[in-house]
């Protein structure tokens, strides 16, 4: 990725790994990336929580796996050697979140064979694993991904509160409040995702600016 | 880009290299989904077992133990257990006395997203559906799959006609109706925002209804003779 402002220069600690997903790096809110699952799936903040958490998962997996081979995946065949490593974690997720609960699956089920198309895994397999040791990737990962389904809770809990005006299916609003439905619908997801870049973007100057 | 990171090798590898890469990596995947498989298999239909005799429980209020049944082309009811091959399925719901509460029937059909599976509970004596519940479906999340949740929606399901003819017809099939405008037993009060897959849900119940009703008010309810499942 040749947007990977990654500042991990010499002065590089191993926390940094961690942390630049959280924030500074955050995958959804400054580098964009993923933004498939992030609009399709952040209707309600339990589907934004279960995808995140399964998202991250197979980050983290596939960062490992990526690293652990990393000298021996020829350059080449490198992309379709990620592609098969992440499609083998998702449908080991897919089993897993079956075995889990009936329940969970049936509102994910549809989803989480998505997470093989998220640019964010790719990225984070081509732009660190492969470069990094297994430590490091594992930190990165662990970040990234934490800090995808924070970005992912963020707005699903937004489109939740508006569009159904519930929380975790807790009712917020007293009965007569009107449910923005645009909200849940995919439009929704676009004007939560503008706000919250709006928000972090200023935040962001203002700290540069001071 | 860290400095300390290692740089892929730029020469070209040969095609042997990659030959054992992608087949490596291969071989790994098949394992890693096989072994996967085989280790949630039992859990994931022991789960499905139990949610599914939650939903028999659930659509036929009052019941305390089930068997299954299968209803075959000439319209009888053959117990599960002969392993004959049956065109519906149905499972009968007893009470603590052991009478016969109704039967819950399995249907499926086309929804927005992909098919719908369906349980509905049927009761013989007053001739209406008591109870719904989705099995399965991929509808929209936040809107078609109102259907599951909408409680406004549920509730058209606790009395809802399928009286038959005479005749042994169905008097009016069940048909889903624009939200609000109910006015017949028989009819399903929709869901504004989730208009196709409310629809579905009606199609579906009507289809199976037309068909399986008729064929089960003659039954005589079947005898409690093996040990049923109780409900825990």
């Amino acid at each position: 990725m040749s947007k990977d402002t990654t500042a991990s220069g010499p002065a590089a600690t191993t926390t940094d790994e961690f942390i630049k997903g959280l924030w500074r790096e955050n995958p959804v809110f400054v580098q964009v990336l993923g933004m498939c699952p992030v609009l399709a799936v952040s209707n309600t903040a339990e589907n934004a929580l279960a995808m995140g958490l399964a998202t991250a998962f197979v980050l983290l997996m596939s960062n490992i796996l990526v690293s652990l081979l990393r000298d021996f995946i020829p350059k080449q065949v490198r992309i379709a050697s990620y592609i098969l490593i992440i499609a083998t974690f998702v449908t080991v997720t897919d089993y897993a979140i079956q075995a889990i609960s009936v329940e969970l699956y049936k509102s994910l089920g549809a989803f989480i064979s998505l997470i093989v198309v998220n640019c964010l895994i790719l990225s984070r397999a081509e732009a660190f694993a492969s470069k990094n040791t297994v430590g490091k990737s594992i930190l990165d990962a662990l970040g990234m991904g934490i800090g995808f389904t924070f970005a992912l809770f963020c707005l699903g809990a937004v489109r939740e509160i508006l569009g159904n005006g519930t929380l975790f299916d807790w009712a917020l609003f007293p009965e007569g409040f009107q449910n923005w439905i645009v909200m849940i619908l995919p439009a929704g997801g676009f004007f939560t995702l503008a706000a919250w870049l709006l928000i972090i973007n200023v935040i962001q100057t203002r700290k540069i600016k001071s | 880009m860290s400095t300390k990171a290692h740089t892929p090798k730029q020469e070209a590898a040969s095609s042997t290299k990659m030959l054992r890469a992608m087949l490596g990596i291969g071989i790994l995947s098949a394992f890693l989904i096989v072994s996967a498989f085989e280790l949630t298999r039992p859990r994931v239909e022991r789960l499905q077992a139990e949610a599914l005799e939650k939903a028999v429980f659930n659509v036929l209020p009052g019941t305390e133990s089930i068997r299954a049944f299968g209803l075959n082309a000439q319209g009888e009811l053959v117990d599960k257990a002969t392993g004959e091959n049956t065109e519906y399925t149905c499972y009968a719901g007893y009470d603590q006395n052991e009478n016969l509460v109704g039967y819950a029937v399995e249907a499926a059909g086309q929804g927005y997203a992909d098919i719908i599976r369906i349980l509905y509970g049927y009761d013989p004596k007053e001739q209406v559906v008591i109870g719904f519940q989705v099995l399965e479906s991929k509808e929209t999340p936040g809107l078609g799959d109102k259907i599951e949740k909408d409680q406004r929606f549920l509730d058209n399901f606790k009395a809802l006609d399928v009286g038959l003819t005479p005749g042994g017809e169905l008097k009016n099939k069940v048909i889903t109706v624009k939200q609000g405008e109910k006015q017949n037993p028989w009819e399903i009060d929709g869901i504004t925002g989730a208009t196709i897959s409310s629809r579905a849900i009606g199609n579906i119940i009507g289809a199976s209804t037309s068909a399986v009703v008729p064929m089960l008010h003659g039954q005589s309810p079947p005898k409690v003779e093996t040990e049923p499942k109780k409900n825990q």
